[in-house]
C-alpha cells in the first residue's frame, strides 16, 4: 500500500452536506439566531429609472406603529463615503440614493421596524419628492450626444474607453483574403439563486465597530471597500458567514452596498438589524450579467484560417460601475483568442452606463459575451467558405504540442488537447448519427440543425486582471496588482481528530466532501474521519482579498491550499514518528489510519496517538522538531503577473476546455426549439469528485439553457423595469431541461497543487452559443439574438403572416363580445 | 413582499360566508385555494379588509351530475376535478385541459370556482367554461342566480360578479353526442399560463373555437362545417378579430399565428373523434 497513490481523490463520494439539507436542518442566513432586539429593515426603491429626489419626509412613517426609524440618504452622507470605483471618474455611488436615483429599484430610504411587515406598511407613507428625469437603456444610445448623462461629473456616460493592439492585426487584416464580421446584441441575464441576500448588522458601542452576518460570498477584496465606505479600518468590520447558502453563481458579491446601508441603519437605530431580500426586489436590484453590443470581425485565409481578430466591445454595466466591475469585460481578456492559435488581436474595449440595475457576478462572468460572438463567427466562417463549421474550429484549434500556450493577450494556457478532446467527443457522442438525423429530418421537410462550440473555461482568477481597464501609466501610479491567495488550515485536536477550515464560502460545490478527500489523502485516513468548517469569520480566519467563491477557484485553489496544508502537517507527523519508529522522516509512510515505515509496516503508530503529541506532549518532542498542531497555507498561483506595460495579462491560473455539439429542431408552427440531442466535453484537468464535477455541468448546463431560451431582464425604452417576477423572467424547470451527454478527458494543470481546473463555468459559456449556431444551421439565418424564444425563432421563419379578412364581417356569429 | 394587514374567518357555513359579504361588500374576498390571490395579496396588489376562507365548507365540496351537466362545488380542487372518475366520460374537453393548469403542486390547492372568479384571460378553466356555454352559479344573501360564461368574463381579472355574490358551483355541460372535444395550448414553460390556448367542439353540423390568453377574456365563435382553406381563412378572421397585443414573450402577430395553427390542429382532433 502506498500513501503516494491517492486513494480518496478522485472518488464519486457522496456530498457530507447532504443529509442536513435533505431533511430540512440546513443552516442558512436566515436561520441563523439573531440578538434580543433586533429590528427589521424594508427598503424603499426608486419607482423611476431616473430621477432627481429633492426632499424625503418621513415623518409620518416614522409615527406609524412598530416603526423605530427611517434611514434616508442624510444618514448615509453622515457615516459613509461613495465605494472605491475601478476607473478614474468623478461618479459617486453610495449606498443609497442620496440625491438622484438611477435605476427603477434603486434603494431610497430604509425603513426599520419591530417586524417586516410594519416596516413593509410603513414605505407608502414615505414621502419622496422625486423631478423625474429622462432615462437612457440602449447603450448604443447612451453615446449620444443627446442622451440624458447619468453622472454629470463624467460628462457623458461613456466612462471607460481603452484600445489593444497584440501581434500585428493591421497586416494581418491586409494580407487575409477575406473579412468576416458579426455583430452581437448580447442581454441581460442572472442565475437568480433561490435564496436571496441577507445581512444581519450590529453597531458596537464604543470604537469596536460594526459586526456583521450576512450570505456574501466573495471577492473580499469587496471586504476593504465596504470598510472604506463605513470609515472604519478593516479590523472594525467583522464579517461572518454562515455555514449553508441556498445559492450564489457570483450574484451574492452584489450584497455589499447592503452590508453598508444596514451598518448606517444598525448605527441609527442603536440596535441589530436584519434585512431579508425578497424575490421582487432580487429582479429589480439586486444584480446582473453585462448587456453588452460587440462587432467581432475576422481576416480569414482561403482555407478558413482566422489570422486576426478584431473586437469592438461597447460593455453596459448599468447605472454605477460598482466593484469589482468593470471585470465582467476585462475576466476573459489575456484570452480573447479562445480556443483558437489566431497570434494577431485588435481590442476595442468601451464601458457605458445606462439607467438600469447595476452589473456583477453571474456564472460565466464575461465569457457568455465573449463566446456567443467568438463562436457564431466560427460558424458565420464555416458558411461563408461553405465548409463545415467543425472543420472551421479544428483548423484553428491550438496545436496539442504547444502547451503551456501563451495567447498573443497573455493568458497562459496551462495544459490541454483540444484536438483529442473534439475527437473523443465526436466519437463517443455520436456526431455522425447526429448528421444521419439532421439529414432525414431535412428530407421530410423539418426544420434540424447541429451546432458547436468550443471554449475555453478559465479559472481562478488574477486579483490584477481588472487593472487592465487603466492605463499603463495609471497603474504604475497605483502600484501592481496580481495573485490569487487561497487559504485553508489543517488543524489536529488532542485526540487526533482532523479539521479542515477554508477561506471560501460554499455556494452548493460540495466543500465539506471535497477538503475531505483531499486532506484523508494526504493524512492516510477515512474521508468521513475529517472534519470541515465553512463557515468563514474575518475575524479570525485566514483570508486574503481572493477570499471567497468565485471565478471557478474552489477545486483548483482553494482544495490546492487544503491538500499543501495538509502536507505541511504530515510532514511534522512524519518526524515525530520517525523518531519513534527509528527510521528516516522520507520512509514514513501514511495510510488506513496508520503512520508505519515503508519498508517494514508492521513498524507502525496508529495515527491518533502521534497526531495528538503536539497537544499532550510537546515537551518530548524530539530535539529541533516543531509541534504539528495547526497548518495555515497561503496559495498563490505563480503564473498570475501583474498586466505588463504591453497590456498583457494572464487573466486566469487555470484554463479547462470544453467542446459541445448538438441537435436542435424547430417547430415550423410555434418556433418552439427541441433539442434532440446536446453532448458536452469537458477537460477540467484532475478530477476531484466525479459525481460533483457532473453535477457542476448539469447545473451549468441548466442554467445556459435558461439564457439561451428564456430568461432576460428586459427594459422599456423609457426605463420602467418589465422582468420583475418569476412570472414574467422565466427559468427552465426540470421540464425543459433535457439531459446532457457529458464526457471527460482530464490534463491535469501544472500550475494548481492538484492540477485541477475549474468547471463550473464553461456550460454558461459553450450552451448558449452552441444552440444558436444549432440554430442557424436549422434556418440558415446569421442574426440570431437571445433568448430564442420561440416568438422570435417563428419570425426569423416565417416573417410575413396572411392579413386580416378583407372586410371586418364576422366569420360566424361571434358568441361573446 | 407580506401582506397588508387583514382580518379572516373561517367561515363554518354558506350563510356565514354571505354574511361577512353583504357587510364588508368588496372589502372581503373570499379566499378558496390561495394559489392567485395570496400572491397578490404578497404584491400588495390587493388589500382586502376581510378574507373569508371557504376551505371548511363540506356541502361545496361536490362534484355531481346535474341534469346534463356536471355541477363543481367552490371548495373542488383542481386535482380533485381531474382525479373525478366520470371526467374522461362527461367532459372530454376538461379531462384534456386539467392537465395544462399549473403543476401538480397547484393544482392541489388550487380550485375550479377560484380560477373562475380570478379570471384570468390566459387560464384554461374560463376558456373551458366558455367553450362549453358553461353556467356559474352565484347567490348572495338576498338572491341566487346563474350566469352565462359568455355574459360573466367582463375583462381581465374581471366578472360581472357582484361583490357581495359568491360563486356557490360552476356547471359544465356534458358531452353531447355526436360532438367531438379538443383542447390545444401553447405555454412559454410546462404549467404556464397559455400563451394561447384553443378548445374546439365539432360535430356534423358544425363547430364552435374558443381562445383564451388573446384579449382581455376567453372568446369563442361559431362556425358551420367548412372546408380546410375556408376554415383557415375563418381562424385567420378569429385571430384578427381578438385583438391580439404584445408583450415580451409574444408578438401579436405571433399570437395570431398561434391562434391559426392550434385552431386548425384542435378542430382536426374535434372533428376526428366525434363520437
Amino acid at each position: 500500500m502506498s500513501d503516494r497513490e491517492s486513494r480518496r481523490i478522485g472518488l464519486p463520494l457522496e456530498r457530507f452536506e447532504d443529509r442536513a439539507l435533505l431533511l430540512g436542518r440546513g443552516r442558512f442566513a436566515d436561520d441563523m439566531p439573531v440578538p434580543a432586539g433586533t429590528l427589521h429593515a424594508a427598503i424603499l426603491r426608486s419607482p423611476h429609472p431616473h430621477a432627481e429626489i429633492r426632499g424625503i419626509d418621513a415623518a409620518a412613517a416614522r409615527a406609524l406603529p412598530g416603526v423605530f426609524a427611517i434611514v434616508t440618504g442624510e444618514d448615509v452622507r453622515r457615516w459613509t463615503r461613495p465605494f472605491t470605483v475601478g476607473v478614474k471618474q468623478k461618479m459617486e455611488h453610495w449606498c443609497l440614493a442620496v440625491d438622484r436615483a438611477r435605476y427603477v429599484g434603486e434603494p431610497v430610504a430604509v425603513v426599520l421596524a419591530e417586524d417586516r411587515y410594519r416596516a413593509e406598511d410603513a414605505l407608502d407613507a414615505v414621502a419622496v419628492d422625486y423631478a423625474p428625469l429622462d432615462a437612457v437603456v440602449d447603450p448604443q444610445l447612451a453615446l449620444a450626444a443627446e442622451a440624458p448623462v447619468l453622472h454629470a461629473g463624467v460628462g457623458g456616460n461613456l466612462v471607460s474607453e481603452r484600445r489593444f493592439r497584440y501581434g500585428d492585426p493591421e497586416a494581418a487584416f491586409r494580407a487575409a483574403p477575406r473579412r468576416i464580421a458579426i455583430t452581437i446584441d448580447y442581454p441581460r441575464n442572472s442565475c437568480t439563486p433561490i435564496e436571496g441576500l441577507v445581512v444581519l448588522a450590529e453597531h458596537l458601542p464604543g470604537a469596536e465597530g460594526y459586526e456583521v452576518l450576512a450570505n456574501f460570498q466573495g471577492p473580499f477584496a469587496l471586504h476593504p471597500v465596504m470598510a472604506l465606505a463605513l470609515k472604519v479600518p478593516g479590523t472594525r468590520l467583522r464579517l461572518k458567514t454562515p455555514p449553508d447558502s441556498g445559492g450564489s453563481f457570483g450574484i451574492k458579491q452584489s450584497l455589499f452596498p447592503y452590508v453598508v446601508l444596514m451598518c448606517v441603519a444598525a448605527r441609527k437605530a442603536g440596535r441589530p438589524v436584519k434585512w431579508v431580500e425578497d424575490r421582487l426586489e432580487h429582479l429589480v436590484a439586486a444584480s446582473s450579467a453585462t448587456n453588452r453590443v460587440t462587432t467581432l470581425t475576422a481576416a480569414v485565409s482561403a482555407e478558413g484560417e482566422v489570422t486576426a481578430l478584431a473586437w469592438d466591445q461597447l460593455e453596459d454595466c448599468g447605472a454605477y460601475l460598482r466593484a469589482p466591475e468593470p471585470a465582467t469585460l476585462y475576466r476573459m481578456h489575456g484570452n480573447m483568442s479562445g480556443a483558437y492559435k489566431v497570434r494577431n488581436l485588435a481590442i476595442t474595449n468601451r464601458i457605458v452606463l445606462t439607467n438600469k440595475t447595476p452589473t456583477g457576478l453571474n456564472r460565466g462572468f464575461g465569457g457568455p459575451q465573449v463566446y456567443f460572438a467568438l463562436e457564431r463567427l466560427m460558424q458565420c466562417i464555416a458558411v461563408e467558405l461553405d465548409l463545415d463549421p467543425l472543420e472551421i474550429i479544428r483548423r484553428n484549434l491550438v496545436p496539442a504540442d504547444a502547451f503551456p500556450y501563451r495567447c498573443p493577450a497573455g493568458a497562459l494556457l496551462d495544459s490541454g488537447n483540444y484536438q483529442e478532446a473534439v475527437a473523443r467527443a465526436v466519437a463517443e457522442g455520436g456526431l455522425d448519427e447526429l448528421r444521419r438525423r439532421r439529414d432525414a429530418a431535412r428530407r421530410e421537410g423539418r426544420l434540424y440543425g447541429i451546432g458547436f462550440a468550443a471554449v475555453v473555461e478559465p479559472s481562478v482568477s488574477n486579483m490584477g486582471y481588472i487593472t487592465t481597464a487603466l492605463t499603463p501609466e495609471e497603474r504604475h501610479k497605483a502600484g501592481p496588482k496580481n495573485g490569487a491567495q487561497a487559504s485553508a488550515t489543517v488543524a489536529l485536536d488532542p485526540l487526533g481528530g482532523v479539521s479542515v477550515a477554508v477561506a471560501s464560502t460554499p455556494q452548493g460545490q460540495g466543500h465539506a466532501t471535497v477538503l475531505a478527500q483531499v486532506a484523508a489523502d494526504a493524512l492516510g485516513l477515512e474521508a468521513a474521519e475529517i472534519r470541515v468548517t465553512v463557515e468563514l469569520d474575518t475575524a479570525k480566519d485566514a483570508w486574503s482579498i481572493a477570499s471567497g467563491n468565485y471565478s471557478s477557484r474552489f477545486a483548483a485553489a482553494v482544495a490546492g491550499s487544503a491538500h499543501l496544508a495538509a502536507l505541511r502537517l504530515r510532514e511534522k507527523l512524519a518526524r515525530l514518528a520517525a523518531a519513534q519508529l527509528n527510521v528516516p522522516a522520507g520512509e514514513i509512510r501514511f495510510a488506513g489510519g496508520r503512520i508505519f515505515a515503508a519498508g517494514n509496516p508492521e513498524n507502525s503508530l496508529a495515527f491518533a496517538r502521534i497526531a495528538g503529541t503536539g497537544h499532550w506532549s510537546p515537551g518530548t518532542l524530539p530535539e529541533g522538531a516543531e509541534a504539528a498542531l495547526r497548518e495555515t497555507v497561503f496559495w498563490t498561483p505563480p503564473t498570475l503577473d501583474p498586466p505588463n506595460d504591453a497590456d498583457e495579462v494572464n487573466s486566469s491560473a487555470a484554463h479547462g476546455f470544453v467542446f459541445d455539439f448538438c441537435g436542435v429542431e424547430i417547430e415550423r408552427d410555434t418556433g418552439r426549439l427541441r433539442i434532440d440531442k446536446y453532448v458536452t466535453m469537458h477537460d477540467a484537468g484532475r478530477v476531484l469528485n466525479p459525481a460533483l464535477l457532473e453535477g457542476q455541468v448539469r447545473g451549468g448546463f441548466a442554467q445556459a439553457l435558461g439564457a439561451a431560451l428564456f430568461e432576460e431582464f428586459v427594459y422599456a425604452e423609457d426605463g420602467s423595469f418589465l422582468s420583475g417576477t418569476f412570472a414574467d423572467y422565466l427559468l427552465p424547470t426540470t421540464a425543459e431541461v433535457p439531459e446532457p451527454q457529458i464526457l471527460h478527458i482530464a490534463t491535469p494543470s501544472p500550475v494548481t497543487p492538484l492540477g485541477a481546473k475549474g468547471v463550473g463555468e464553461g456550460n454558461s459559456m459553450s450552451t448558449p452559443v452552441c444552440l444558436a449556431n444549432a440554430v442557424a444551421d436549422a434556418l440558415g439565418v446569421a442574426d440570431i439574438r437571445l433568448p430564442m424564444m420561440p416568438a422570435r425563432l417563428k419570425a426569423l421563419l416565417e416573417p410575413a403572416e396572411p392579413p386580416p379578412p378583407a372586410r371586418p364581417a364576422s366569420p360566424g356569429q361571434s358568441a361573446a363580445r | 413582499m407580506k401582506p397588508p394587514a387583514f382580518d379572516y374567518v373561517r367561515a363554518e357555513s354558506v350563510e356565514e360566508t354571505l354574511a361577512a359579504l353583504a357587510e364588508e361588500g368588496d372589502e372581503a374576498r373570499i379566499l378558496a385555494g390561495g394559489q392567485s390571490l395570496v400572491p397578490m395579496l404578497n404584491y400588495r396588489l390587493v388589500a382586502p379588509k376581510l378574507l373569508v376562507d371557504i376551505g371548511n365548507l363540506g356541502d361545496l365540496a361536490a362534484i355531481e351530475a346535474d341534469g346534463a351537466a356536471v355541477r363543481v362545488g367552490a371548495t373542488v380542487t383542481q386535482a380533485q376535478f381531474l382525479a373525478w372518475p366520470g371526467l374522461a366520460e362527461s367532459l372530454p374537453l376538461l379531462a384534456q385541459a386539467l392537465p395544462d393548469i399549473g403543476h401538480y403542486q397547484i393544482r392541489l390547492r388550487g380550485t375550479v370556482c377560484g380560477s373562475i372568479a380570478h379570471a384570468d384571460p390566459s387560464a384554461e378553466l374560463p376558456l373551458c367554461l366558455v367553450a362549453l356555454s358553461g353556467t356559474i352559479m352565484l347567490r348572495s344573501r338576498r338572491e341566487a342566480r346563474d350566469v352565462a360564461a359568455d355574459a360573466f368574463f367582463s375583462g381581465a381579472l374581471s366578472t360581472t360578479r357582484a361583490p357581495e355574490e359568491m360563486i356557490v358551483a360552476v356547471r359544465f355541460p356534458k358531452r353531447r353526442s355526436g360532438c367531438g372535444y379538443a383542447f390545444r395550448e401553447f405555454a412559454m414553460r410546462r404549467g404556464d399560463f397559455a400563451l394561447v390556448a384553443v378548445a374546439a367542439i365539432a360535430s356534423d353540423d358544425g363547430m364552435r373555437i374558443a381562445v383564451g390568453g388573446v384579449g382581455d377574456r376567453p372568446r369563442a365563435c361559431d362556425l358551420p362545417p367548412l372546408a380546410d382553406a375556408a376554415l383557415a381563412d375563418a381562424l385567420n378572421a378569429f385571430a384578427w378579430e381578438l385583438e391580439a397585443t404584445d408583450d415580451h414573450f409574444a408578438t401579436a402577430a405571433y399570437r395570431r399565428g398561434l391562434v391559426r395553427s392550434l385552431g386548425r390542429q384542435a378542430v382536426a382532433e374535434a372533428m376526428r373523434c366525434r363520437g
